[in-house]
């Protein structure tokens, strides 16, 4: 990189910690009674802020959207003039089930690989925790980037069902994995012994003892994959395109609710329905979500 | 089925080879045409001019200032909720915003952004004039977003702080808040920080929120009221058209944005070993 470049992050630093050290020593010197107001007015602020905000969105978003939940909106096909969404809900069922199809699969048997079979902290271990973590972070315009290269363009498969599908379920892995990882370590080691002094092979071990006893956790962290593909919008752009029709085969291009939510609303033309579509979409993620988290909360409460 | 299990684990691996195998290959012939100088450091970024001009520094800055913006809001309401969560706010109440924080790290990245474009782009426009689309809506909006990601890991980094660390400054006359801010928040000092440290890769390789209130403007940063256009806008805006030399330069803004993310992972990574230890 430019030394310049790399200079200016080096001030950069020192400036922040140097304005960090001087807020510190001027919080020192602050008088008694006005940090203990501060304290005790700020958490009540900012926790005010923060689920206002939340309220004010949810609501604001239900207000406006409700009302044009017309049943025009859900027409079989799309036109501009109904500009309906079930063709994109259609899409976005089938985006979600090819997507867990691959993704579901390879996670959980990763999982199991690294919980079950691998020694801990072998070298391959270490790799592939280290890449999971790397997955995790690289955000989905970057997946959206690489599925455009990869799948659309070098594998030739354009836009299409298939190349969105593909990039998704490299982008839910993680999670899929971490999720049916923690679940794993969380069945007590005596369920495997005892199987093994009964004579249970390992394998067996796996599928008829862990497995159900880990069920419940493996599948909070599949619903949750199904939401973030639901809410996905950047890594689907360029790879499964945006036509609005349901798509018919898997080289077809389709675009799932959330592309179509984004299409209303840079269109701009149709604020009314970009709301209602909004409501669709919003109470779609969130009921996943709270799915979700039900099934986490019952294997907590075991 | 062993080996079906370890060819599995090995996807991962191969996921992430390919990403960087088909990023680099795509991005870095282009950095070397225009010259890694003129492509990070240049002013312009001009790809319908004759010949055309591809400098990313106005977006880089744009990803640095709403990034930095994010940041500013993000962080302190962030710090200060997730206190009130962990060590202030009555038992029954947790239970209601519990949940609303993951709720709040749930909604779809489309809606915030829509939702900004309908509130927040003419709140800026009534109160300050100009168009609205600003540095100033994408840095409110980011903030938003980044919320619960710094709330959820500083609670559980002040909740891992042992009890006695509280009881201690309780002993020594500090009061209930103080304690809280004095003792259990620094003592949580290096979660609190990789929370920060994520949710600014978090804002920075937000994509479809920034685009829709960010205004997009591929020049140099004119002030928070004007427009701006991310590195992450970037590729999403111009990526459907392009084609050569200026289609391998926005696979290159990818490169620099993977490294600005790998670099922010790693410190991620570095932070909440710190903390483990």
């Amino acid at each position: 990189m430019n030394y310049t470049l790399i200079n200016l992050f080096f001030k950069a630093g020192s400036a922040l910690r140097r304005t960090a050290r001087r807020s510190a020593a001027f919080a020192r010197r602050l008088p008694r009674r006005i940090e203990d107001a501060v304290f005790r007015v700020f958490p009540w602020l900012a926790a005010i802020f923060t689920f206002g905000a939340l309220l004010f969105l949810i609501g604001h978003i239900l207000v406006n959207g409700v009302p044009y939940l017309r049943p025009s909106l859900f027409a079989l096909e799309y036109n501009t003039e109904n500009v309906s969404l079930l063709p994109a809900l259609v899409t976005t069922v089938f985006m979600v089930l090819l997507s867990l199809l691959i993704a579901a699969p390879l996670g959980l048997f990763t999982a199991i690989y690294l919980v079950e079979y691998a020694k801990r902290g072998s070298r391959l271990v270490r790799l592939v925790r280290v890449t999971a973590e790397t997955l995790s972070g690289i955000p989905s315009i970057v997946y959206g980037l690489f599925g455009s290269l990869f799948f659309v363009s070098w594998l030739g498969w354009g836009y299409s069902l298939l190349a969105g599908t593909f990039t998704l379920s490299i982008m839910i892995l993680p999670l899929i994995m971490r999720t049916a990882e923690e679940s794993l370590k969380a069945v007590p080691d005596t369920y495997r012994e005892g199987s093994f002094g009964l004579g249970a092979g390992r394998l067996r071990t796996v599928f008829r003892i862990v497995l159900p006893a880990a069920a419940p956790g493996i599948l909070a962290g599949v619903i949750l994959a199904m939401g973030r593909i639901v809410g996905e919008t950047a890594a689907l752009i360029y790879t499964a395109g945006t036509v609005a029709q349901i798509p018919t085969s898997l080289l077809a291009s389709g675009r799932t609710l959330a592309i179509h939510m984004y299409a209303l609303s840079s269109e701009g033309l149709y604020t009314g329905q970009a709301y209602a579509t909004a409501v669709v979409l919003l109470v779609l993620v969130v009921g996943i979500n709270a799915l979700s988290a039900a099934l986490a909360k019952r294997i907590a409460k075991g | 089925m062993r080996a079906v299990f370890m060819v599995s684990a090995l996807a991962s691996i191969l996921a992430v080879a390919l990403i960087c195998l088909f990023l680099f290959a795509g991005g870095i012939p282009a950095i070397g045409k225009i010259g890694l100088p003129e492509f990070i450091l240049g002013r312009e970024w001009s790809p319908g001019d004759i010949p055309p001009v591809f400098g990313i520094l106005p977006m880089i800055l744009g990803s640095i200032y709403v990034t930095a913006g994010a940041v500013a809001i993000g962080v302190p309401v962030g710090i200060f909720t997730a206190v009130f969560m962990a060590r202030i706010c009555p038992r029954p109440l947790y239970r209601l915003l519990k949940p609303a924080v993951d709720l709040l790290a749930g909604i779809p990245s489309v809606i915030y952004g829509f939702f900004g474009l309908v509130t927040i782009v003419p709140l800026v426009r009534e109160l300050f004039g100009g168009n609205g689309s600003s540095i100033l809506a994408a840095s409110v909006l980011l903030g938003l977003m980044i919320l619960p990601t710094v709330i959820g890991i500083t609670e559980s980094a002040i909740r891992a702080v042992p009890e006695e660390l509280y009881d201690g400054a309780v002993a020594l006359g500090a009061n209930h808040r103080r304690a809280g801010f004095r003792v259990l928040l620094p003592a949580a000092k290096s979660g609190v920080l990789a929370g920060v440290v994520l949710g600014i890769g978090r804002a920075i390789g937000e994509t479809m929120a920034v685009i829709m209130v960010a205004g997009n403007q591929a020049r140099m940063p004119a002030g928070i009221l004007k427009g701006i256009r991310t590195l992450t806008a970037n590729i999403v805006i111009e990526m459907g058209y392009a084609e050569g030399l200026h289609r391998e330069a926005l696979i290159a803004t990818g490169v620099v944005l993977f490294v600005f993310i790998l670099l922010i992972n790693l410190s991620f990574s570095a932070l909440r070993r710190r903390g483990e230890k």
